[in-house]
C-alpha cells in the first residue's frame, strides 16, 4: 500500500511544461479531453429533466426549459425505479458485508495463524482472481435452480460474495501481514481471546483494507448485470441494472423517463466518488496492482 | 502462546465457512462447465456424452468464428488505441501540470458508472434521429455524415467498441499514472542534466521504468475485450445480422435462448481459455524483453 501512498501524493517537484504557449495548447488539449469524458454524462442529466416534445424538437443538447422533476418520480413509482434501488442497496451491502466478515477472517488464518495448509489454500483461493464469471454461470443457474434460490436475495448474494472473496482476501491478507506480532501476543497475554484479539484489536488496524475492499465490493456488486439478469426475472427482486434495461423496454420512446432512471442509478455511484475519490482512486491501483 | 494461533478449531472457523462457499460457487463449477461441454444437452435429462464433438462444431461454426474475431478486434482496438490515449494521458498529468488531480478526477468518472448506464446512454448518443453525435453533426453542416450508427452493419461494430474505449481511457490512465509517479524524480532529474527533451526523457526513460504498470493495463485489456458482455448485451444485442456479436453473448444466447448447454459450455470454456492463455503469453513476452 506505501506505494500506492506515495503515487498519489502531490509532490512540489521543479519540473513543469516549459513555455507559456506550450502550457497553454497543453490546458486546451487536458479541458478537451475532460470535455468528452463529463458531456455525455451532463447531457443525459439534461435530458433526464425533459419532455419528449422538448427533446424530439431539436433541441436535445440545450438546457431545459424548465426542469421536469415529474420524470424522476414517474420512474421512480410507475418504472419501478424505486423498488430496483431498494433491491440494489440491499444486495450491494449485504455482499459487502459478508465479503468483510468471510475474507477478513480467512485473510487472518492464512497469513497469521500457525496451519500446514495455509499457502495450498491462499494459492486456491487466488486462483478465483482469474476466473470470468461466464464460466460459471450455467453451473451456478442449475445449482440455484436445484436449491429453489433463483428469484431471491441470496441468488445475488452467494455469487457476489464467492467472487468478491478473492481480492478481499488477497488485499486483507497482504495487510495483515504488515502488523507486528507484538500486538496480538500482547492483547493474548492480557487475557484476550483469539476472537476477541481478531474483532477489537486487528481488525481496526486494517481500516484502509476494509475501505478498499467495501469500495471494490460496492462498485461490481452495483454495477453487475449478467448474474443479475440471469438469476431474476421477478421485477420485485430486480437490481437497478436489469431493472433498467426493462425499463428502457417499457418506455422506449420517453427519453425523459429512461434518463431520469439511468440517473438515478448512476448519481449515488459519483456521489460517493466525489467524496471519496482519492481513497476509490488508491483502491483501484491496489486491486490492479495486487490483482 | 502458540496454541491459541495454531487452534484447529479457531482456524476451522475462520477458513472453511469461506472456502466451502468459494469452491461451491467459484471453483467447482468451472470444473462442471468442462464437463458440460462434453454434452449434447437441452437442459431436460441428463445429455449424452458426445466428446469434443462441441469443440469441432465451435470451430466450423461461421457465427462462433465471427464473434471471436470480433472480440479480437476489441482487444486489438484497446492495444492500439485505447491504451496510447491513455499513456499520453498519463504522462502529460504526471508531469506536473496545473490541475493534475482535477484531470484526474474527471477522466475516471466514467469508469465507475454501471456498463448498463453506459450502453443505454450510448444508445441514446448514437439514435438516429435525436442522438447527440447527429445533432452535433448536423450543426457543424456535417449532415451527410449522421446515419443510423448501430443499425448498419458497416458502422455497428465500430460504433459498439468506441463506449468501452471512451468508459476505460481514465482506468488504464489511473494506472499508468500511478506507474509514472513511482519512476525516481532523481533519474529524470539526471536525464534533464544530461539534456534529453521532454518526449526523449518519455520515451527513453519513463516508458520503459513503466513496464510492470504496462504490463498491467495491457493483460486487463485484453481480457476485458475477451470477456466484454454487458455493453454489448445492452447496447445492440449483437446485432445486426450478428455483425457485433461477440462470445459471452453468444454463450448467453446459446444457453439461454437456444438451450443447447453444452454447446454453451464449450464457447464459456473457450472465454476461459483464451484469457489464461493471452495471460501467460503477455507475461512472457515481458519477461524475455
Amino acid at each position: 500500500m506505501s506505494t500506492v501512498e506515495v503515487m498519489l501524493q502531490k509532490k512540489p517537484k521543479p519540473r513543469s511544461i516549459s513555455g507559456p504557449i506550450g502550457k497553454v495548447f497543453l490546458q486546451a488539449f487536458l479541458i478537451l479531453v475532460a470535455i468528452v469524458q463529463i458531456y455525455p454524462l451532463i447531457w443525459l442529466a439534461l435530458f433526464s429533466l425533459k419532455d419528449n416534445s422538448e427533446i424530439f424538437s431539436g433541441d436535445v443538447a440545450g438546457l431545459p426549459k424548465a426542469f421536469l422533476w415529474s420524470n424522476y418520480t414517474k420512474a421512480m413509482s410507475d418504472g419501478h425505479v424505486l423498488t430496483y434501488f431498494m433491491n440494489s442497496v440491499l444486495v450491494t451491502a449485504a455482499s459487502i458485508v459478508l465479503v468483510l466478515i468471510l475474507s477478513s477472517m480467512t485473510g487472518y488464518a492464512i497469513t497469521r495463524m500457525n496451519w500446514k495448509l495455509s499457502g495450498l489454500t491462499m494459492t486456491i483461493i487466488l486462483l478465483g482472481m482469474m476466473v470470468p464469471i461466464h464460466a460459471a454461470l450455467l453451473p451456478l443457474f442449475i445449482i440455484l435452480k436445484n436449491l429453489s434460490l433463483l428469484n431471491s436475495y441470496w441468488s445475488l448474494i452467494i455469487p457476489y460474495v464467492a467472487f468478491g472473496i478473492p481480492m478481499a482476501v488477497f488485499i486483507l491478507g497482504s495487510f495483515f501481514k504488515g502488523i507486528p506480532r507484538e500486538m496480538e501476543e500482547s492483547a493474548v497475554i492480557d487475557g484476550c481471546g483469539i476472537y476477541r484479539t481478531f474483532f477489537s484489536i486487528i481488525l481496526p488496524l486494517v481500516t484502509p483494507a476494509i475501505s478498499t475492499v467495501a469500495i471494490f465490493t460496492f462498485l461490481s456488486c452495483w454495477n453487475e448485470l449478467m448474474f443479475a439478469v440471469t438469476f431474476i426475472n421477478n421485477t420485485a427482486y430486480q437490481t437497478l441494472t436489469v431493472g433498467m434495461m426493462s425499463m428502457v423496454g417499457t418506455y422506449i420512446t420517453q427519453w425523459g423517463i429512461i434518463g431520469a432512471g439511468l440517473m438515478i442509478t448512476t448519481v449515488p455511484t459519483v456521489v460517493i466518488y466525489l467524496l471519496l475519490n482519492k481513497q476509490v482512486q488508491k483502491s483501484m491501483i491496489a486491486g490492479a496492482i495486487k490483482g | 502462546m502458540n496454541s491459541v494461533f495454531s487452534n484447529k478449531g479457531t482456524i476451522a472457523v475462520f477458513v472453511l465457512p469461506t472456502l466451502i462457499l468459494f469452491c461451491g460457487i467459484v471453483l467447482i463449477p468451472i470444473f462442471v462447465s468442462s464437463y458440460y461441454s462434453l454434452l449434447d444437452w437441452n437442459g431436460v435429462g441428463r445429455g449424452t456424452f458426445i466428446g469434443l464433438d462441441n469443440y469441432v462444431e465451435m470451430f466450423k461454426d461461421t457465427r462462433v468464428l465471427n464473434s471471436i474475431k470480433n472480440s479480437l478486434l476489441f482487444a486489438g482496438a484497446s492495444v492500439f488505441i485505447q491504451l496510447p490515449i491513455s499513456l499520453v494521458l498519463a504522462l502529460i498529468l504526471a508531469s506536473n501540470v496545473k490541475g493534475e488531480g482535477f484531470y484526474r478526477t474527471v477522466y475516471f468518472i466514467p469508469v465507475l458508472i454501471s456498463t448498463v448506464v453506459i450502453a443505454q446512454l450510448w444508445s441514446k448518443i448514437y439514435n438516429a434521429d435525436y442522438g447527440l453525435l447527429n445533432v452535433l453533426l448536423q450543426s457543424i453542416g456535417l449532415s451527410s455524415l449522421a446515419q443510423d450508427w448501430l443499425g448498419q452493419k458497416d458502422t455497428a461494430l465500430a460504433a459498439s467498441f468506441i463506449p468501452t474505449l471512451w468508459q476505460y481511457v481514465g482506468y488504464h490512465m489511473l494506472l499508468m499514472y500511478a506507474g509514472a509517479k513511482s519512476v525516481s524524480q532523481d533519474v529524470l532529474e539526471a536525464a534533464r542534466m544530461d539534456g534529453a527533451s521532454r518526449l526523449r526523457t518519455a520515451w527513453s526513460i519513463m516508458i520503459p521504468l513503466m513496464k510492470p504498470i504496462l504490463k498491467v493495463s495491457l493483460v486487463f485489456s485484453v481480457i476485458g475485450a475477451f470477456k466484454v458482455f454487458d455493453l454489448i448485451y445492452v447496447l445492440t444485442g449483437g446485432g445486426p445480422f450478428y455483425t457485433t456479436e461477440v462470445p459471452s453473448t453468444l454463450m448467453y444466447a446459446t444457453i439461454f435462448d437456444t438451450f443447447r448447454y453444452g454447446y454453451g459450455s464449450a464457447i464459456s470454456v473457450f472465454i476461459i481459455v483464451e484469457c489464461l492463455v493471452c495471460t501467460i503469453l503477455i507475461n512472457s513476452l515481458f519477461k524475455t524483453e
